[in-house]
């Protein structure tokens, strides 16, 4: 059997800059680590490789700069077999479409595995349109929004969390799933498992290697433009009202009362 | 020649259509309008009502195009793909939006891959370019620190998910005409290698999208056992309690409770934000609320500048004297 897990390296920190001219994230940002939700999809393929009762191999694959090969050897310490990166100046810029693209065709270079798994979103672009849109170029059943996953005869079965409620579906055959935190809580490296990754190799691939053309890869092949950047504003002049001591918190909460009857809420 | 159609994805649960559906109206109308061109709405399902349908031409659909099916019954990433393919080739929408839902979020970048089309995520704003009539769509980015305006210049369609309840339902009035065209999709395009053998529904008793009112819960709770208070003001008040995700990672309400930018959009007639110090990520899933009250015993917390009405003081005294003073005037 085998998996592969698709993860991306994201900055650690929220104060995600962009690159004003081009439209697009910064992304060797000083300090970077695996996006979170993709840690639950790494730890999801490794329980699945325990539960096996074949022998299981697991592949990260990410694209991303060269220095993403430090989140595929956090990867590899934590008990995954073999790490590629995709890194070429040809994927710059890519939008989801490119960059699904250009993963799938990793994907196909690797040979189709049993089950690709992601994490639902990344943490810096928030589309959560990369692995949906993969499936579409090696034509998986894409299972979304996936809260458990475990193999069963033929396939696999996975749940589902919708709006209002829980969904069990069984797949046949291969499947490409997008998995949320609930998934598994993700181990911590061991002492030896970090060792021994040092000692595994990285894969890098570029687009000559993938046979990806420019046409269809990075900033001019990609279906979107951002074409504007701007601070959010939503400040509202706000009745702030003292309530610290009972006298002032009596009269702060009868005001409220107050409003909800204005408004017609009570 | 008025330009192609603009689309949206209605959606339908047991036959009936969805309330999300009704957003995109309100969002298609605008744009239809601004274009010069008609509203359709797609909408996958197994055999509805004509009268079901006919809700969303009364709510400003020009054309229903219903693709009818029992594998459709449910959503199924493959049948859902392939017929919406095999819609959007025949008739070549110009713009086509969806939304921000597990079944909004998952088909779209399916469809869109295999079409080549450019897709945006979880827009919040729509809009036509004047002068070149491209979609402008509008979305949070960095962790809801930034707004970025994205285009699809040349490929065709424009297609976009739009984050529920970011919008108002479009209202129904009575009169309106409209065609409802019924579709078959051939059996190729329902083939399905997923089966749904199991549906458990949510155990919140009122889930917070669907709420009018929503009582936040964030840190300052201090801990578990202390969220009954915010539930005892949610009874009074007929609403459901939402969580920041300080709330949610220390297991004080399950995830489907929290609201934000990993969480749940919400645009309720009244959100108390009871203990959150009013992230920008926990305000990307909130701030669209008609009325919001903050009570933070923080007098800085960003939240009061996003509040209507803001008590700076311990929630553990101001909630129960706002449940018992809003039981009390429930009464009178
Ligand atoms: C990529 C990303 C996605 C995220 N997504 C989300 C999301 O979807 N939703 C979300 O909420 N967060 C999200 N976060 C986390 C977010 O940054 C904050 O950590 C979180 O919102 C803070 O929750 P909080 O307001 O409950 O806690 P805090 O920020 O710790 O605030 C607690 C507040 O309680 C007040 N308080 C304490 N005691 C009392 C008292 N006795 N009476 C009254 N007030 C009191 C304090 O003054 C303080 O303002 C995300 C972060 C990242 C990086």
């Amino acid at each position: 059997m085998k998996i592969i897990v698709l993860i991306k390296q994201v900055p650690e920190s929220q104060a995600t800059r962009m690159d004003e001219a081009t439209g697009t994230l910064i992304r060797e940002a000083a300090s970077s680590v695996i996006n979170p939700l993709d840690l639950h999809a790494i730890e999801c393929a490794l329980l699945i490789k325990e539960a096996a009762k074949e022998k299981c191999e697991i592949i990260c694959l990410s694209m991303g700069p060269p220095a993403a090969t430090k989140v595929l050897r956090e990867a590899m310490a934590l008990g995954v077999d073999h790490g590629v990166l995709l890194s070429d100046r040809a994927f710059a810029g890519s939008d989801t479409w490119c960059t699904a693209f250009t993963l799938a065709a990793a994907v196909k270079k690797l040979g189709l595995p049993d089950l690709i798994l992601c994490g639902e979103r990344a943490t810096d672009g928030e589309t959560g349109q990369t692995g949906p849109a993969m499936g579409a170029f090696l034509d998986l059943p894409v299972i979304s929004f996936v809260s458990s996953i475990e193999q069963i005869a033929g396939g696999w079965r996975a749940r589902r969390m919708l709006e209002d409620g829980y969904e069990t579906v069984e797949i046949d055959g291969p499947a490409l799933a997008c998995v949320l935190k609930e998934a598994a809580v993700p181990r911590l490296p061991t002492l030896q498992g970090k060792r021994l990754s040092r000692a595994k190799d990285i894969d890098v691939m570029s687009a000559q290697d993938l046979g990806v053309s420019q046409d269809d890869t990075g900033l001019k092949a990609s279906p979107t433009r951002v074409v504007k950047i701007f601070r959010p504003s939503h400040l509202k002049k706000c009745e702030k009202l003292p309530a610290m001591d009972p006298a002032q918190a009596e009269k702060a909460v009868d005001r409220v009362v107050c409003l909800l009857k204005e408004k017609g809420l009570i | 020649m008025s330009p192609k159609a603009v689309w949206i994805l209605a959606e339908q649960r047991e036959g009936k259509v969805a309330d999300v559906s009704y957003e995109l109206i309100t969002r298609g109308r605008e744009l239809a309008n601004q274009r010069g061109t008609d509203l359709c709405a797609v909408i996958l399902g197994d055999n509805l009502s004509d009268a079901e349908l006919q809700t969303l031409i009364d709510r400003g659909c020009d054309r229903v195009l219903h693709a009818s099916a029992p594998e459709l019954r449910h959503f199924l990433p493959e049948p859902y793909d392939k017929c919406l393919q095999a819609l959007i080739v025949k008739e070549q929408p110009e713009i086509l939006i969806a939304a921000a839902t597990s079944t909004g979020r998952t088909v779209m970048p399916c469809v869109a891959g295999a079409l080549r089309a450019g897709l945006t995520a979880d827009c919040t704003g729509l809009q036509i370019e004047a002068d070149s009539g491209n979609l402008l769509q509008t979305r949070p980015a960095a962790g809801g620190n930034i707004m970025a305006t994205i285009k699809t210049p040349e490929r065709r369609p424009q297609m976009a998910t739009v984050r529920p309840h970011s919008t108002r339902p479009a209202p129904s009035s009575t009169g309106r005409t409209g065609r409802i065209d019924r579709w078959l999709p051939p059996a190729d395009l329902l083939k399905s290698r997923v089966r749904r053998v199991d549906f458990t529904p949510a155990a919140e008793t009122q889930a917070i999208q669907d709420a009018d009112v929503v009582i936040a819960v964030g840190r300052g709770f201090k801990k578990a056992d202390n969220v009954e208070l915010a539930r005892k003001l949610a009874n009074v008040l007929n609403g459901a309690v939402g969580a920041s995700r300080e709330a949610v990672d220390r297991g004080w309400l399950p995830y489907p409770a929290q609201v934000g930018l990993s969480g749940k959009t919400v645009s309720p007639k009244l959100y108390i934000a009871v203990g959150v110090s009013g992230t920008v990520q926990h305000l990307a899933g909130m701030q669209t609320s008609e009325t919001i009250i903050a009570i933070n015993s923080d007098s800085e917390a960003p939240i009061f500048n996003y509040a209507e009405i803001g008590l700076c003081g311990d929630l553990f005294t101001l909630l129960p004297m706002l449940t018992a003073k809003i039981a009390a005037a429930k009464q009178s």
